[in-house]
């Protein structure tokens, strides 16, 4: 049927064929072999990378955080072992079943199961969910006997922040708790190093010192499969703990300080006058910083937040208080320096009958029957009112408002160091036109030099003040954390050169001064009122007389203040009530600040009791025993810093 | 035995016919078939279980069955020739009725010892069909609208009714390996380039008879980060397998996207990522040599045969065994968009296996009865 030619026809035709068609073959086979050179050769190292990405998976284990000791290496925060239960999110095979189970097994409020359920909301698959981060002893062996039945729970041996000393330090060390989004976002170690359950400073040398403290997270990689599950481990990259922080404090002191503050509100500070080392910061009332680290309950919370005492607020560096007579050695001070009076100058005070008198207004001085003629040291010591009504007429508020600033008041003491601390005010005419914008009234001058009226200030300045007057009027560094810089060596022979410098009548001027530069134009006026300041502890008709330590090595200066909170009226002082007669917020805050040992001084102090009445029965008698127990401790944390300089 | 002492005028003794047997090519099918069954193993980690066992069960008794039917005359082919569409048609049909859906299509028949997948003995029949179809036509009568209408229309029904299975990527390619013979009969080159354009003006209306996932697929294949968890998935997974091996590949059991089951669909269609993977370029280029071989022994079978029928039936088989290859690969590499298609002898699955050992059978056999003149 086919012809012969035909069929070789055909064969030279699709012989023809096949050719293009083997030659389609050639091409499309190099297409796909240059397409896998291209992915296995060229592009080998980004899909290895693409493929270790699916298979290795990195698990971030918590930071420790580091440990903070007080001066003696007493640890004031450490690391506790808690016990936890996690939840492997992946292993679970129904989420509302497992905590069904688990609230039977440990005790789940009802918030908390809330709060978690918020939590897995915001997890991802693999995520690993913190059930509850402090489980008793007995809840943890009861979930380790009920474990088989609760898929993807895990026990967990973890650490904690814990403060042994709870209520005594809270104001120093501040304390922990979960990380917030601001946190993270505001602190760039916090985002590098968060995993899940991390815990951030909040207040305190936590927050202050947190980037120091927090360590570096570690790295667990995980071979895993497509759906998740960890086939085995690759490598653990160990987390390491954050820096150990050594503070100024002195831990005894500071629960003697906080043991004598307590059921009152109100505040003690001790500072060493050379090196600016802050030994002692407390604030009372207290509260403890342990109920913070897992997420303080709604019923502890809103009984810290409703006292009436305001326990959260740090009195030392964030309560203002008037200065009231404390301010007085500054005043007498100014007025020397500035050669307005000298130790001749005298005043009469004459008591209610004969007040001081100014364009009509009358200022009277807190002694109902006068001191009689006052001269400079008599006024410090006596706290004589009348005395300096007339000093600070004749000096100007604005002459001892740029004293005040030099020793120490009207700007923080440690510099940003704690976000709430406050400047308070040091008023000036200036300051007047710019912020109440207002001219100034010269009465305000007067009830200025009695540390009434506009200024403000905190009991942390007041130390401060204090100390650069003990130690001769040099300006100090204050600390809080130890810091191998600051040599007591050093500053004192710095200052014994400072001493011979001569300085030029600019010293009067507004100026800004280096860290121990000297203050003062002339040594004798600031040796006038530390004498003042001697007197009105250690002689009769001192106002602190009462305070006094007989024996040579306590003997310490100091100066009582009591500021008034509210305007005496004439009626008031027509009653003349005592202390227990008055609604407790009309009362008087007691102020007290000194300065030991007299001879030598090296400590600095000041004492304020909220609404405590006079500041020599309230305030003074506190900084008796705290002085004390200050000098009794003076060998032995010399000894220590001499340790600390041989180490460095 | 029967078979071979018909009536046919050329004989053979035993002895010839063993000459004949193109070894060369039986070695290489052995060599990718054992090569197959390790890369199985290694889809299952390592162990010795049911699709390794299944695998090389099918493969050894598909292989046998290869060599047996090699001794059939290519006569019995080509006389049985529409009967196998026929049948290969009836086959389809019955799916329509009877066949056993999975994964949201329905495409196999349950035959108890195996479920056969009838579209592809289709690949094969169409072969064959199409083969007979033009050995009778004169070359001058190629061109002529009758002989151009019935091949469309012979091969548009098994298209249709695997395309409604839903499979895309089988239908694709027994429409590839008719056109292939449609090539090789002569058809002139015009007529390519008119459907060509044809296809190309009806793309629009294809698409919207697409089903989604098909849709999906061709949406992806163009940009596979479009869904990269979801359609998109299964390229990304694979060209990372495939680029991560590098030049020699992470090992023998250690493709970390296969065993970590990243990779999908991995002792069917990706296969060939596995391999690649764990064997990196170097192995895939062995691999595609093999094949190579393969389709070039088939082609020098086809020319050393005497009839046209055997010719175009080598020939055609040789182009759809490359289409059936470069499309896999292509498929895997990311080069084409994800159809579903088995890379030949690799790719688990018995139906596959089993028409390709019938393809290569019956090449075998033109190889062996290389002398016989056929349709006279």
């Amino acid at each position: 049927m086919i012809k012969k030619t035909d069929n070789l026809n055909k064969n030279k035709i699709i012989s023809r064929r096949l050719f293009v068609l083997v030659a389609a073959k050639i091409g499309l086979l190099g297409i796909v072999t240059s397409r896998l050179y291209n992915l296995q050769i060229s592009e080998k190292q980004k899909y290895e990378v693409l493929s270790d990405k699916n298979r290795i998976r990195e698990w971030k284990t918590p930071p420790q955080r580091g440990i903070i000791t007080d001066y003696f290496n007493n640890v004031i925060a450490d690391n506790q072992r808690v016990y936890q239960v996690h939840l492997s999110l992946e292993e679970v095979s129904n989420f509302n079943n497992s905590i069904f189970k688990l609230k039977n097994i440990i005790s789940l409020k009802e918030d908390e199961i809330k709060k978690i359920y918020e939590k897995k909301e915001k997890s991802k698959p693999w995520d690993t969910l913190i059930i509850s981060e402090n489980l008793s002893w007995n809840e943890f062996s009861k979930l380790n006997l009920y474990l088989h039945e609760l898929d993807g729970a895990k026990p967990v041996l973890s650490t904690s922040r814990y403060y042994p000393y709870s209520n005594d330090l809270v104001h120093v060390v501040g304390y922990v708790g979960d990380a917030t989004i601001q946190d993270i976002q505001n602190k760039k170690k916090i985002e590098e190093n968060f995993v899940p359950g991390l815990k951030v400073g909040k207040i305190g040398i936590e927050n202050s010192k947190d980037i120091d403290l927090i360590g570096n997270h570690g790295t667990k990689r995980y071979e895993v499969n497509a759906s998740g599950k960890k086939i085995s481990e690759i490598s653990y990259n160990k987390e390491t703990q954050g820096e150990n922080l050594r503070t100024t404090i002195d831990l005894e002191i500071q629960q003697l300080a906080q043991e004598l503050l307590k059921n009152q509100a109100g505040s003690i500070c001790v500072m060493d006058i050379y090196t600016g080392e802050v030994i002692t910061m407390a604030s009372s009332p207290t509260y403890d910083p342990n109920k913070f680290t897992h997420g303080i309950s709604t019923k502890d919370w809103n009984e810290i937040k409703n006292n009436k005492l305001r326990p959260l607020l740090n009195k030392s560096l964030a309560g203002l208080y008037s200065p009231g007579s404390t301010i007085k050695p500054l005043v007498a001070l100014a007025a020397l320096e500035y050669g307005i009076i000298d130790t001749k100058f005298k005043v009469n005070c004459e008591g209610h009958d004969h007040p001081y008198e100014l364009y009509g207004e009358r200022y009277h001085c807190w002694k109902k029957n006068g001191h009689g003629l006052m001269s400079m040291r008599n006024a410090i010591k006596q706290s004589c009112d009348i005395y300096f009504y007339e000093v600070a007429r004749l000096l100007g508020v604005d002459k001892l408002s740029l004293i005040a600033k030099r020793y120490g008041l009207g700007s923080k003491v440690l510099e940003d160091f704690f976000s709430e601390e406050k400047k308070g005010i040091v008023p000036s005419t200036k300051w007047k036109k710019q912020v109440l914008e207002q001219s100034w009234y010269l009465g305000e001058t007067v009830i200025t030099g009695i540390g009434q009226g506009y200024i403000q200030t905190t009991p942390l300045q007041l130390c401060l003040m204090t100390a650069q007057l003990a130690n001769g009027g040099y300006k100090i560094k204050p600390n809080l954390i130890y810091d191998k810089e600051i040599d007591l060596d050093k500053i004192k022979s710095k200052i014994e050169s400072e001493k011979n410098k001569s300085v030029s009548q600019k010293i009067l001027k507004d100026h800004e001064f280096k860290h121990y530069e000297r203050l003062y134009r002339n040594q004798n006026n600031l040796k006038l009122v530390l004498d003042a300041m001697y007197g009105s502890t250690n002689e009769q008709f001192g106002t602190s007389f009462r305070s006094r330590h007989k024996e040579d090595k306590y003997k310490f200066a100091g100066k009582t203040g009591t500021s008034q909170v509210k305007r005496i009226t004439d009626q008031d002082r027509e009653l003349d009530l005592d202390l227990d007669e008055i609604e407790y917020k009309s009362r008087d805050h007691a102020l007290f600040i000194a300065f030991a040992p007299y001879d030598k001084p090296r400590y600095s102090l000041s004492v304020l009791i909220e609404h405590g009445g006079s500041g020599s029965k309230a305030a003074a008698p506190l900084a008796n025993k705290l002085i004390k127990k200050i000098l009794d401790r003076h060998e032995l944390r010399e000894k220590i810093r001499k340790d600390l300089k041989n180490i460095a | 035995m029967i078979l071979s002492t018909s009536l046919n005028s050329t004989s053979y003794s035993f002895i010839d016919k063993l000459k004949a047997v193109d070894y060369f090519l039986i070695i290489i099918v052995a060599i990718i078939g054992s090569m197959s069954v390790f890369s199985i193993y290694s889809t299952e980690s390592g162990n010795f279980s049911f699709y390794t066992k299944n695998h090389l069960t099918r493969f050894l008794v598909f292989f046998f069955m290869f060599l047996v039917l090699s001794f059939v005359r290519v006569s019995f082919w080509y006389r049985q020739a529409y009967i196998f569409y026929i049948l290969g048609i009836l086959l389809l049909i019955l799916v329509i009725f009877f066949g056993i859906s999975a994964s949201g299509s329905k495409r196999w028949i349950n035959f108890f010892i195996m479920n056969l997948q009838p579209s592809e003995l289709m690949k094969i029949a169409i072969i064959v069909c199409f083969a007979r179809y033009y050995h009778r036509i004169q070359s001058s009568d190629i061109q002529s609208y009758k002989y151009l209408l019935q091949p469309i229309i012979l091969l548009l029904i098994p298209c249709y009714l695997v395309i409604t299975q839903p499979d895309l990527g089988t239908a694709i390619l027994i429409a590839g390996s008719g056109l292939a013979i449609i090539w090789l009969a002569g058809l002139n080159l015009k007529y390519f380039i008119y459907s060509g354009l044809i296809l190309l003006v009806s793309l629009p209306f294809v698409i919207s008879i697409l089903k989604p996932y098909q849709k999906s697929r061709i949406l992806t294949f163009f940009n596979p980060d479009r869904d990269p968890l979801g359609a998109g998935y299964q390229i990304i997974q694979s060209k990372i397998a495939i680029g991560s091996g590098g030049l020699l590949g992470k090992g023998f059991l250690q493709g970390t996207q296969s065993y970590l089951e990243f990779l999908p669909e991995k002792h069917t269609d990706f296969i060939f990522t596995l391999f690649s993977e764990e064997f990196g370029f170097a192995g895939s280029m062995v691999l595609i040599l093999l094949y190579a071989l393969l389709i070039y022994r088939i082609i020098r079978i086809g020319f050393s045969s005497r009839s046209f029928f055997a010719k175009l039936y080598c020939f055609g088989f040789a182009s759809a065994l490359f289409l059936y290859i470069f499309v896999n690969i292509a498929m895997v590499v990311g080069l084409l968009p994800i159809v579903g298609a088995p890379l030949p002898i690799m790719s688990y699955g018995g139906s596959s296996m089993l028409s390709i050992m019938l393809g290569l059978g019956i090449v075998m056999s033109c190889k062996i009865y290389s002398r016989d003149p056929i349709g006279n």
